[in-house]
């Protein structure tokens, strides 16, 4: 067992001080000790894209990173998207639009997406795809993802 | 106030679809209890062996390590489906690569894993059987020596490596062959393919002060679990308690319990709550995969197009254990005459034991292997007839009225709609950009077909002192949408908005009894005990409110919002509260409603069944569809992409039609990759050489088609809650097919094996 550190993360804009190991990845820290199961374990191996979070607004596989690589940088899940309450503009599309079923994709799917429209407002469908092609979905065949993508789009922030 | 909208038939936002949004959805994964230890498996290295002995002591002695359990503490109590082949651990032999012979529960997970590896199993290797072709071998190693000792529903002719052998005979095929102006034949291959559910399995056991068990499960029943951790248990069922988080998805996959007792046990031995959740790569192991099959067709037909003859040899991989193999097997047989009317039909089955994973049910159920082989071969005797393969079969389509083989009347039929739609929504498409050199295009229809029925089911609805409702029914909703669906149905009887009634989570202390989401059969079954029970609920409301009116219920009609008022007389109202209130305080009773059955349409003739000793003889009512694809395929590098679907299907009624588009696109693209490119690989000492997400590739949006129209037709069933049909599998069976006919009319290169990759795509056009 390697030797257990104090760190502090900023996580949804709070700062926690969790204890981890320098092999702990931030989908373990999030889930484990921070409670914070939105990211999800799909296959542990940086292909499902299920664990996708924002570090410093660009989507990474938190499967794949190190905690400890964290560092200062603001890490942003699922839980961190609604602000007030309320539903972002890519929550409520995805809602509209029958884009969920059973939803263990959808946090990530969320999340790629609040990526893409902070760095293309108007993204038209195929940017939509290639910035969802991190993100397996067995249920939905994709199709009301991408509607629900282009919803939002069209929905001031 | 908002003019009422009628549920039926609303495209409602899934109820549950703001807490997956935001992440809130707790799926097995996301539990904890207070001192929760972690579980972990100890696994077979061999396809095949002989279990000598364990030492536990090295991981006993680690600290930390809490309970262990082997294959010599539990009792031999075989499980399983129509034949009970498995214990919950090995016991004696192991069959597979990666089956559980031991498991320990630990403080933390890397505890667990460490002392997972460090129990000793003293094997004896045998030799393994991993294909088709060596387990019929007469001297083949046998899987299962005391198979006749076996406890099993019905006999199925099992003999030393064959699980089930059955035969069902329609008409003389032998006879009607040399009335054939034109027969095909082919040898047809499928592979095993991976449900793949985004959520890989779990179960979280505890045990209360009373040393009951509660078992949390993600499953597609609750009330399977509690029967099969009991069974497994050797423990009372009133001992066990069934409950379900979310689900991430199911496809069959998680239909029956394979590791929930494991969990139970560890849980019982430690006196604390014990989380089990599988890696991914455990997941594809130890769980399940689609039938790989070899399928032999034989179709003939007159010179103008009618096909009088159909003979099939379906021979199944069972993996190690029987699960649902006999099911699968005779559910293929059923569907591999097609949706045509053939007179003369001869189909052999059998499903064999090989050392590997077991395959059981997924999505479509053997209906995608059949339908593989037949709807390929309908496109190969057009060819050879010299006829348009739509046209063929349009002239051999089944109508309202027609009978399937086994006799069932298709009560409603929209296939020759179906197929005509298809190919008119594919005409009036726009025409896309041309291919680019070296790549050409293809279009193909396929006719497909799908039951939605099945065994017993039920549900209760209980009036709130509020005037809302509490929904339960057994109906775990694995993602697809049965939650919302049943709430619709029951706010429509009730006349009420959906957030009127709560829809309980199902819970085998408290949930009326439901088989399993399972034969597309959730919206057809539970969803007409839904209607029934709400309207026993309903007409209770109505008794109490011609009390407080002093008139007869004939009188009065439920109007929109909660309230009932009298025929005519526009004022004249009370509200859902009031007569709650009375029911509950002054007269009459809480005011409830229960309705339970089991599949009651036509049967397949059970002594025939038991004579053919096919596993099924309640089956359903028939969901009719067409399937068209638009493919391309690259001739210099094989490649196939899916330009564009349609898909039409009658589903009686859709109660929620956003959800019923969601279901086809989806069971469309998992088609396609069962078609393109799903294949799980065993090396040649039978490990499964591609167990993760990584190795095994599943659709990502890329590869997805961008296009996919669902055309839906609402044809109501007589039975049929409002008339609704299932549509939970069908988009998916004529995907394989339909891409494999699209790629010979682009090439002339006829790929008789999915998946088509990209190396047997190429072969085939050097064929060609």
């Amino acid at each position: 067992m390697s030797d257990i550190h104090v760190h502090e993360l900023n996580v949804n804009g709070e700062a926690h001080e969790v204890r981890f190991a320098a092999t702990a990845t931030l989908l373990d820290i999030l889930r484990q000790q921070l409670g914070m199961t939105g990211a999800k374990r799909g296959c542990n191996q940086g292909v499902c894209g299920a664990c996708t979070v924002l570090l410093d607004g660009a989507p990474v596989r938190s499967c794949l990173t190190l905690a400890a690589n964290v560092g200062e940088r603001q890490v942003m899940t699922v839980e961190g998207v609604q602000k007030d309450g309320m539903l972002s503009r890519v929550q409520q599309a995805l809602l509209d639009s029958g884009a969920v079923q059973c939803g263990f994709c959808t946090p990530g799917i969320v999340i790629a997406l609040e990526a893409l429209l902070r760095e293309r407002p108007m993204p038209d469908a195929d940017e939509i795809r290639h910035a969802l092609s991190g993100n397996l979905c067995r249920c939905s065949g994709y199709v009301k993802i991408v509607e629900a993508a282009v919803k939002a789009a069209g929905v001031a922030p | 106030m908002n003019a009422f909208v009628d549920p039926v038939g609303a495209s409602l936002p899934r109820l549950e679809a703001r807490e997956k949004v935001v992440g809130a959805a707790r799926y097995i994964d996301d539990h904890a209890r207070p001192g929760m230890l972690y579980a972990a498996i100890a696994q077979s290295p061999f396809a095949h062996a002989r279990i000598r002995g364990y030492d536990v002591s090295r991981a006993k002695a680690l600290a930390g390590v809490r309970a262990i359990v082997t294959g010599t503490d539990i009792p031999i109590r075989r499980v399983g489906g129509v034949l009970k082949d498995e214990t919950m651990l090995a016991v004696g032999k192991v069959r597979y690569v990666g089956e559980p012979v031991a498991a320990v529960a630990a403080r933390d997970l890397a505890t667990a894993r460490l002392a997972a590896q460090l129990i000793e199993v003293d094997y004896e290797p045998l030799p393994a059987v991993l294909s088709i072709d060596d387990a019929l071998k007469p001297d083949a190693p046998v899987l299962h020596e005391d198979l006749d000792s076996y406890v099993r529903a019905m006999d199925g002719h099992s003999h030393g490596n064959v699980i089930w052998d059955s035969t069902l005979v329609e008409g003389d095929v032998d006879a009607a062959w040399a009335r054939c102006d034109v027969i095909v034949e082919g040898t047809y291959r499928t592979p095993a393919q991976y449900h793949a559910y985004m959520e890989p399995n779990g179960v979280l056991a505890e045990v209360d002060g009373n040393g009951r068990i509660t078992v949390l499960a993600t499953c597609q029943s609750v009330h399977h679990v509690q029967t099969r951790v009991a069974d497994e248990l050797g423990i009372p069922m009133s001992q066990v308690r069934a409950q379900v988080s979310r689900v991430g998805g199911g496809f069959g996959g998680k239909h029956a319990s394979n590791i929930h007792s494991i969990a139970a046990w560890l849980a019982r031995a430690s006196g604390k709550p014990v989380k089990l959740a599988l890696s991914r790569t455990q997941d594809m192991e130890i769980q399940r995969s689609r039938h790989p099959a070899v399928i032999r067709l034989k179709t003939g037909a007159c010179r103008d197009g009618t096909v009088i003859a159909r003979e099939a040899e379906i021979t199944l991989d069972g993996g190690a254990y029987a699960d649902e193999s006999p099911n699968v097997l005779a559910f293929a047989m059923l569907m591999v005459r097609g949706p045509y009317n053939v007179p003369n039909v001869r189909i052999r089955g059998r499903a064999v034991y090989t050392n590997k994973l077991r395959a059981g049910s997924f999505r479509g159920f053997g209906n995608p292997q059949a339908a593989f082989a037949g709807e390929s071969q309908m496109d190969e005797l057009a060819g050879k007839l010299g006829m348009d393969p739509v046209e063929l079969r349009l002239r051999n389509a089944m109508r309202a009225g027609d009978r399937w083989i086994g006799g069932h009347t298709a009560t409603t039929c929209q296939l020759v709609s179906c197929l005509e739609k298809v190919r008119e929504a594919r005409e009036a498409a726009p025409a896309l950009p041309p291919p680019r050199p070296g790549r050409k295009r293809g279009t193909a229809v396929v006719a497909v077909a799908h039951i939605s029925g099945l065994m017993g089911t039920s549900a209760s609805v209980q009036m709130r002192g509020d005037g809302t409702f509490a929904l339960n029914t057994g109906c775990v909703d694995i993602g697809q949408g049965s939650d919302t669906v049943m709430t619709q149905l029951c706010a429509s009887v009730l006349q009420v908005p959906v957030d009127r009634i709560v829809y309980g989570t199902q819970d085998s202390d408290l949930s009326p009894y439901n088989w399993k989401t399972a034969g597309s059969r959730s919206t057809y079954m539970t969803g007409r005990a839904v209607v029934a029970a709400t309207n026993i609920v309903r007409e209770r409301i109505l008794e109490h409110a011609a009390a407080m009116f002093e008139c007869a219920t004939a009188d009065l009609e439920l109007r929109p919002g909660g309230r009932v008022g009298i025929v005519g007389v526009p004022g004249k109202e009370v509200g859902f509260k009031d007569v709650a209130l009375r029911s509950l305080f002054r007269s009459g009773g809480p005011i409830a409603g229960y309705h339970g059955f089991v599949f009651d349409g036509e049967r397949f003739d059970p002594k025939r069944a038991l004579i053919e000793r096919l596993a099924f003889d309640n089956l359903g009512i028939y969901t009719f569809g067409a399937q068209c694809v638009e493919v391309e395929v690259d001739t210099v590098t094989g490649r196939v992409e899916v330009l564009r679907v349609w898909s039409a299907h009658d589903v009686g009624k859709a109660i929620n039609p956003t959800s019923v588009e969601g279901q086809i696109q989806g069971g469309v693209v998992q088609g396609m990759g069962y078609a393109l490119h799903e294949q799980l690989v065993w090396d040649d000492d039978g490990r499964l050489s591609n167990p993760s997400f990584a190795d095994y590739k599943i659709p990502g949006i890329l590869d997805a088609p961008a296009v996919i129209v669902p055309i839906v037709f609402e044809d109501p069933d007589p039975t049929g809650p409002f008339g609704a049909k299932g549509v939970g599998e069908i988009s998916l069976v004529g995907i394989a097919p339909a891409i494999a006919n699209a790629v010979c009319a682009a090439t002339g290169a006829r790929l008789r094996q999915i998946p088509m990759t990209p190396e047997r795509v190429i072969d085939a056009l050097e064929q060609s």
